[in-house]
């Protein structure tokens, strides 16, 4: 049996009605030993603020697994990330565009093809004038050798490949991240079609 | 159980079908807030691999049975024409997405939406904030209890009104499933004017997004009942990657 899909339709400029939760940025609660902040704007093909996006962010765990069935590797070990990790992320976009994400540093994932994808997240953006979200994904700057590895970035090459990597804030303390997301235009992030 | 798989074997993941033809095209530029944001670049092909195929298995621990009934929430009862909306989530394979979180919002009867921006002249309703949220049952089915929402004007083009519509949010069991969308009413005339539903490239496809009027779902002297079902991406069959080049 095949039955057809139902189509998409944009999230519109009321999602903050239904779509936030309280505790939606937290992939790991505020306060957890080695949480990290990736944070940034969303803008538009003008350069400015998107106030009504939502982020989205899925992930493995430090060890790069993922409490889920589908994994064919099984469960997580216990205690790998704590009780606290969720995996996913959820994050509105205030009036001057930006989100926030606290999260644990996922772990490097093996290939079913063989090889390795470095650490990364995987992001959906929805927003007003999306009629469907768009897919990116955020990599870490200081996973060199990993990211040269990576048969994502490989793919894409250097140039384009480098709206995919975060980067270190600037003089702000360890463990925080920047990561803008152009939704057209010079710079445009890389989105994906899975 | 824990088992490892060692980097560079080969191992099976699932794999989900690619929804060709059938979302809108992003470049819609009918739908004027497209335009400065759909981006210009054609996507990357991304193949579907652990975190693609993995997602965020949200449910019971995020609702409460009071959140599927948008009606009972506040002091009084809201204004407006109360109706059951119930259905089933399943995957393109026909199988039943048990124990998933559905979220809806929606404007009230009189077309406005509780939310700040929103200027539209029409009154709000205190007792009607417009959110609920569901986990589907074993079989898939979600129901929810509201308030039929009404049509309103949004100036994309003059005299643009959106047709009464319920958005609807779903993730399935894997990060390719989810889908964000919205629910229509059976024979709206504001459909032909609308480009936020046109946008759906196949007439088939929008009739997919309208929902239907059900007897046996209606409660007598009580509330009319829709059905409307949501499909998201099925399997593709479970592959195995092999790619003896890579083994050397």
């Amino acid at each position: 049996m095949t039955l057809p899909l139902t189509p998409s339709q944009t999230v519109g400029p009321f999602l903050a009605m239904g779509l936030p939760w309280p505790d939606g940025p937290y992939v790991v609660p505020d306060g957890t030993p080695g949480a990290v902040t990736i944070a940034g704007r969303v803008l538009d093909g003008a350069g400015e603020p998107v106030p009504d996006a939502l982020i989205e962010t899925w992930q493995a765990d430090p060890d790069g697994r993922f409490a889920h069935p589908d994994d064919p590797r099984g469960a997580p070990g216990p205690g790998a990330a704590g009780p606290g990790f969720r995996g996913f992320g959820r994050c509105p976009t205030d009036p001057a565009g930006r989100y926030r994400i606290v999260t644990l540093r996922p772990g490097a994932l093996p290939c079913p093809d063989g090889g390795t994808e470095a650490p990364h997240l995987d992001v959906s953006v929805f927003a007003r004038g999306l009629l469907d979200r768009v897919v990116t994904r955020i990599y870490f700057p200081d996973q060199t050798a990993a990211n040269a590895a990576d048969p994502v970035l490989s793919a894409i090459g250097a140039e384009r490949g480098a709206t995919l990597v975060a980067t270190a804030e600037p003089g702000g303390p360890a463990g925080r991240f920047r990561f803008d997301i152009r939704l057209q235009g010079g710079g445009e992030t890389v989105f994906f079609d899975i | 159980m824990t088992t490892d798989v060692p980097t560079g074997a080969a191992f099976a993941v699932p794999s989900y079908q690619r929804p060709t033809g059938v979302h809108p095209p992003l470049d819609s530029p009918g739908y004027r807030s497209s335009v400065l944001r759909a981006p210009k670049q054609p996507p990357v092909a991304l193949p579907q691999r652990l975190t693609e195929i993995t997602g965020p298995l949200l449910g019971a621990e995020r609702v409460t049975a009071a959140d599927a009934d948008l009606t009972t929430r506040h002091g009084g009862e809201p204004i407006g024409e109360r109706i059951i909306v119930t259905g089933r989530v399943l995957d393109s394979g026909g199988r039943p997405v048990p124990d998933t979180l559905v979220e809806i919002w929606q404007a009230n009867a009189a077309g406005r939406y509780a939310h700040r921006i929103d200027d539209h002249d029409a009154p709000l309703d205190a007792n009607f904030d417009g959110a609920g949220s569901s986990v589907t049952d074993s079989a898939g089915r979600y129901r929810f209890v509201t308030i039929k929402p009404g049509a309103y004007p949004w100036r994309n083009h003059l005299n643009a009104w959106r047709p009464a519509h319920i958005h609807f949010s779903l993730f399935g069991r894997a990060f390719t499933q989810r889908l964000v969308t919205q629910m229509y009413f059976p024979g709206d005339p504001l459909f032909a004017q609308d480009p936020i539903f046109n946008s759906v490239p196949d007439p088939k496809g929008r009739d997919r997004l309208i929902c239907r009027f059900d007897l046996q779902v209606t409660q007598p002297d009580w509330a009319l009942g829709y059905v409307w079902d949501i499909v998201l991406r099925g399997p593709g069959a479970t592959v195995f990657e092999s790619q003896p080049e890579v083994h050397r």
